[in-house]
């Protein structure tokens, strides 16, 4: 029964946690964005108190539940064990009947490290093993793109019956580096938990070993009915987490992830889950505090390289479409974060990497970082789209706090970067047409066109006119660094500031 | 991104051209099985019924005319806007077809299907006798590179090897009236260009001893834009003695050209003047570039009340072919389908009665009044050097606002509106739009370097109409 009433929330979770990472169109997010609120980790870093409150009373009331429920990385591996179970023929652990050991120095120390990691900065390292997170790469960079795809075909169909239901949407590689750690991760995650439940959870997982230390004085327990058990150790090999001694009858219950699978296994009754009282509390957790000093960063320097002039061909025959080249991104000195962010510092803090964000952006600017101090954290580019206007949905989403809620009024003002104007690359000087396209599509109105010879009467019509951006006014959005036809460079790209200006 | 690719269903929703199998299109059935199966339904395709007119010699002319301009490529789309190779199997079956089914005339130009057409219509064509078929093609003028009298006289000979035959039944000027650029950029209206390109180096004088040494049948010329060239050429006819003249003739043009773009002439007064001269004329857009085979469903419903199997197009063909002094009416037929049904319009033209003739009027103002971009998807602008498709967007322009898409602006601001509906409204302009418009094909992409100004025959403000479409995407996306 209760292993009943446990599977079906971990699946209720796991399936709207998941359906957070593949849905591109915002839907899902309306309605299951607090679920990704309730992960622990991103909890801590956005400083939610309630949350991390509820969580650790939970646990100290029920034991590590969370570990078979809210995380997805729990519930994924719980999939695993289960195939692995089905699938191979020999038990994974006929013989384990007495568990395994808990290596406790083994656990605290990778918790130490990564508190220590994260408060030296070296986020990008730490994040590696961090379950929510994890699993957010997973689902974002692998299975993401799966759901796009049939997605697409859905549209296809559609299109084909002239529906609007399903629309396209453009699957791209955002970060080759990213994918790789998902698919190690999966790889690594996924051997384990085939071959023995939740080996990774019980040595690795900071978390688990945090929640583990609240567990173990929790007041509800599975408990081994000494009269009733045979010693048989039929629990002990069917634990997932291998942390019950048939012989001497204990459960190590810093290891318990309360699947209840023990209760539902003994043939004799003898485990029961029930109340064993308040015995001794002295949980201490350490979860990460955050604000700290971090790095800074490691910049390159680099000039934009000018594009090469593509002088389009006479028109000689009616029809076809020219050749567009595809966008380069341009080399920013100072990435720019989303609005919401406060600053990159503040964003860099808090960012676990999850990638909800960028499973989230409707716009394709969103990309995971592949740079080595930023690691997998998302980032802003406009080679693909610009950070519209209307569309707040990556601080809607973010559970971490990196990307802080955001209304749409309060975006319009608020300046993530200032856009840079590159003469040489400008289509006015380049093919000696006006243009004005950026101007034209500023949201801020910060960009003015002025002659481009000076002193030249602005209002006649041959006149050339090059943008100015007004720093006062540029919100750093992109338009204009989108829109601008130069390609492969835009003529006028964005940089990033470190604080951002409401 | 490479030049991308629209499939055969957009191509078949943009065009639109007049189909047999208007509900096959609708629903994206294009199976040979099918089309049979409503040919059937339709009656047999007549080989022997085809309408024909006479020209100033005395030569029958198929009132259809086969525009050489879409011919389709491997890929099943149309040579115009397709970089595949063309489908020279398909296209001689479509030309066999054409001549087993009494179409004689076939028209092209150097510049069709990027330059491809000649070429194909000649391999096609000299698979039957020479007495067979009437050629027609043009001499034109796109880029000012080939202004010169001696690049002029390559074209033309050009046209004679490719199109592989010693004689040119009827040849044109092409796109008179026509502002061009010279190739140091000075813009030149209409009247200039005609100067510049086919007076001043002496081309028409040349043309005119072709055609009395028997190389040009007929001289002609094809007009497009400002009326003054018009009036002056047909000033010369006792000079030069057109022998036809091809014109945009259609139910709308005829009294609302002026609605429909700023710089178009009635196709009464073009037609008109030609019959006081006792010009034969060859029509061009009877469909309007195929917003006449595609209407509202209010105005369906009354074309089909009148005659339900006849296509919506076909009304439009048989309004164009229906005065005596149309010799041949120009359709750019990339599908079976298409050749099917126009020539079923034609085998043979029932002419329209008076009243048929009212409610075609009545119906070309309706159409006139919508705020339609007129454009004819003539492709003359393209390719727009910034890589916009420019029909593409405004054919997906129009069929929202044709099927009551769009949201006006009153509507928006109104409170009380039903904001469901907006935002249904909404997905479908912009899913719709991404479906028959690349992403960086958009207007919003346009940077407004009125380039293609000068090639548009119906003199459409494109920078400005982008504009137009650009700022309510903006609204809709941002405000719904």
């Amino acid at each position: 029964m209760l292993k009943r009433i446990r599977i079906i929330l971990a699946t209720i979770c796991f399936v709207a946690i998941t359906l957070l990472f593949l849905d591109f169109t915002g839907v899902i997010q309306t309605y299951f964005g607090w679920i990704a609120r309730l992960q622990f980790l991103p909890a801590v870093l956005a400083g939610d108190v309630l949350v991390i409150g509820v969580t650790l009373l939970m646990t100290l009331i029920f034991g590590r539940w969370y570990c078979s429920v809210i995380c997805p990385m729990g519930v994924m591996q719980d999939i695993f064990y289960v195939g692995g179970l089905k699938f191979r023929k020999k038990h994974p652990r006929k013989d384990a009947a007495n568990g395994t050991k808990n290596r406790v120095w083994l656990r605290l120390s990778v918790l130490v490290l990564f508190v220590v990691l994260m408060l030296v900065g070296l986020n990008w390292l730490a994040i590696l093993i961090a379950p929510y997170s994890a699993y957010g790469r997973i689902a974002s960079s692998m299975f993401q793109p799966v759901y796009m795809w049939v997605n697409n075909l859905f549209a296809r169909v559609a299109e084909h019956y002239d529906s609007y239901a399903f629309y396209s949407v453009d699957v791209w590689l955002k970060s080759g580096v990213t994918l790789a750690v998902a698919v190690v991760t999966f790889l690594v995650i996924g051997f384990l938990s085939w071959r023995g439940g939740r080996t990774w959870c019980n040595t690795i997982c900071p978390v688990g070993t945090v929640l583990g230390c609240v567990a173990k004085y929790s007041f509800f327990k599975p408990v081994i009915d000494e009269s009733k058990c045979l010693a048989c150790g039929k629990c002990a090999r069917n634990c997932k987490a291998s942390c019950i001694n048939a012989k001497d009858k204990k459960i190590d219950y810093s290891r318990c992830v309360g699947c209840m699978d023990c209760i539902s296994e003994c043939n004799q009754g003898a485990v029961q889950y029930k109340y064993v009282g308040v015995k001794q509390t002295g949980a201490t957790t350490s979860a990460a505090s955050t604000d700290t000093t971090r790095r800074s960063f490691i910049l390159t320097t680099a000039a934009v390289a000018a594009a090469s002039a593509v002088k389009a061909e006479e028109k000689k025959v009616d029809g076809g479409l020219a050749v567009i080249e595809d966008k380069q991104i341009p080399v920013r000195k100072t990435p720019i974060k989303p609005a919401g962010s406060v600053s990159v510092k503040n964003f860099s803090n808090h960012c676990t990497a999850c990638q909800l964000c960028v499973s989230a952006c409707p716009n394709g600017v969103l990309r995971p970082s592949s740079e080595l101090g930023t690691l997998m954290q998302p980032e802003m580019s406009y080679e693909r789209g610009y950070c519209r206007p209307e569309c707040t949905r990556c601080a809607d989403v973010c559970p971490a706090g990196a990307i802080k809620h955001i209304s749409k009024e309060e975006k319009i003002n608020y300046k993530i970067g200032l856009a840079i104007f590159v003469a040489e690359n400008c289509i006015v000087n380049r093919d000696g047409v006006n243009c004005g396209n950026c101007a034209r599509h500023c949201p801020a109105g910060a960009i003015n066109m002025v002659p481009k010879n000076a002193g030249e009467d602005p209002e006649l019509p041959l006149t050339l006119k090059i943008p100015t951006v007004d720093e006062s006014r540029c919100i750093g959005c992109g338009a204009c660094e989108n829109l601008c036809p130069s390609r492969p460079f835009s003529a006028i790209y964005v940089e990033g500031r470190e604080d951002h200006l409401v | 991104m490479n030049s991308d690719t629209i499939n055969r269903r957009q191509f078949l929703k943009r065009l639109g051209l007049g189909s047999a199998a208007v509900a096959a299109v609708a629903t994206g059935c294009s199976s040979p099985n099918e089309t049979q199966v409503e040919g059937v339904a339709l009656g047999e395709v007549p080989t022997d019924k085809m309408t024909y007119r006479e020209d100033l010699h005395g030569q029958k002319v198929s009132l259809l005319g086969y525009g050489c301009m879409r011919f389709p490529t491997v890929a099943g789309e149309s040579g115009r806007e397709h970089e595949e190779d063309l489908d020279q199997d398909k296209i001689n079956e479509l030309i066999d077809y054409a001549i087993a089914h009494g179409v004689t005339l076939f028209d092209t130009a150097p510049p069709y299907c990027k330059g491809r057409s000649e070429h194909a219509v000649g391999i096609a064509l000299s698979r039957h006798k020479r007495s067979e078929y009437l050629l027609s093609t043009k001499c034109s003028n796109f880029a000012a590179s080939t202004w010169s009298r001696e690049a002029t006289i390559e074209m033309y000979h050009k046209s004679f090897k490719e199109l592989q035959t010693d004689y040119l039944d009827y040849y044109m000027l092409h796109a008179i009236g026509q502002g061009a650029k010279t190739a140091d950029g000075n813009r030149l209206t209409g009247m200039e260009t005609l100067k510049v390109r086919y007076i001043d180096n002496g081309i028409l004088d040349f043309l005119v001893e072709e055609r009395a040494a028997g190389r040009i049948r007929n001289l002609g010329f094809s007009y497009h834009g400002d009326i003054e060239v018009f009036d002056y050429l047909l000033s010369l006819h006792d000079k030069y003695h057109w022998d036809h003249v091809l014109i945009q003739h259609n139910y709308v043009d005829w009294h609302h050209a002026k609605q429909m773009s700023e710089v178009n002439t009635n196709s009464e007064y073009l037609y008109t003047e030609l019959e006081k001269r006792n010009i034969p004329i060859f029509v061009m857009e009877p469909l309007l570039g195929g917003q006449l085979s595609k209407l509202s469903e209010h105005a369906t419903a009354q074309l089909k009340s009148r005659d339900p199997q006849s296509s919506v197009a076909s009304w439009a063909f048989r309004f164009s072919g229906n005065q005596p002094r149309i010799l041949t009416v120009l359709s750019g037929m990339t599908y079976m389908e298409h050749l099917q049904d126009n020539i079923r319009t034609y085998s043979p033209l029932k002419p329209l009665t008076d009243d048929d003739l009212v409610m075609l009027e009545e119906l070309a103002k309706e159409i006139a009044s919508h705020d339609l971009v007129p454009c004819t998807a003539c492709k003359y602008c393209m390719p727009c050097e910034y890589g916009i498709d420019i029909p593409g967007i405004f054919s997906h322009y129009n069929k929202c606002l044709n099927e009551g898409q769009l949201i006006n602006d009153d509507d928006l601001m109104d409170t009380n509106a039903d904001r469901k509906a907006f935002r249904k409204q909404k997905r479908a302009f912009l899913v719709g739009y991404d479906r028959s418009v690349p992403k960086l094909r958009q207007a919003n992409h346009c940077i407004a370097c009125n380039k293609c100004l000068s090639h548009c025959p119906q003199g459409i403000n494109i920078p400005e109409k982008m504009q137009m479409i650009d700022q309510y995407v903006e609204k809709i996306k941002t405000l719904v």
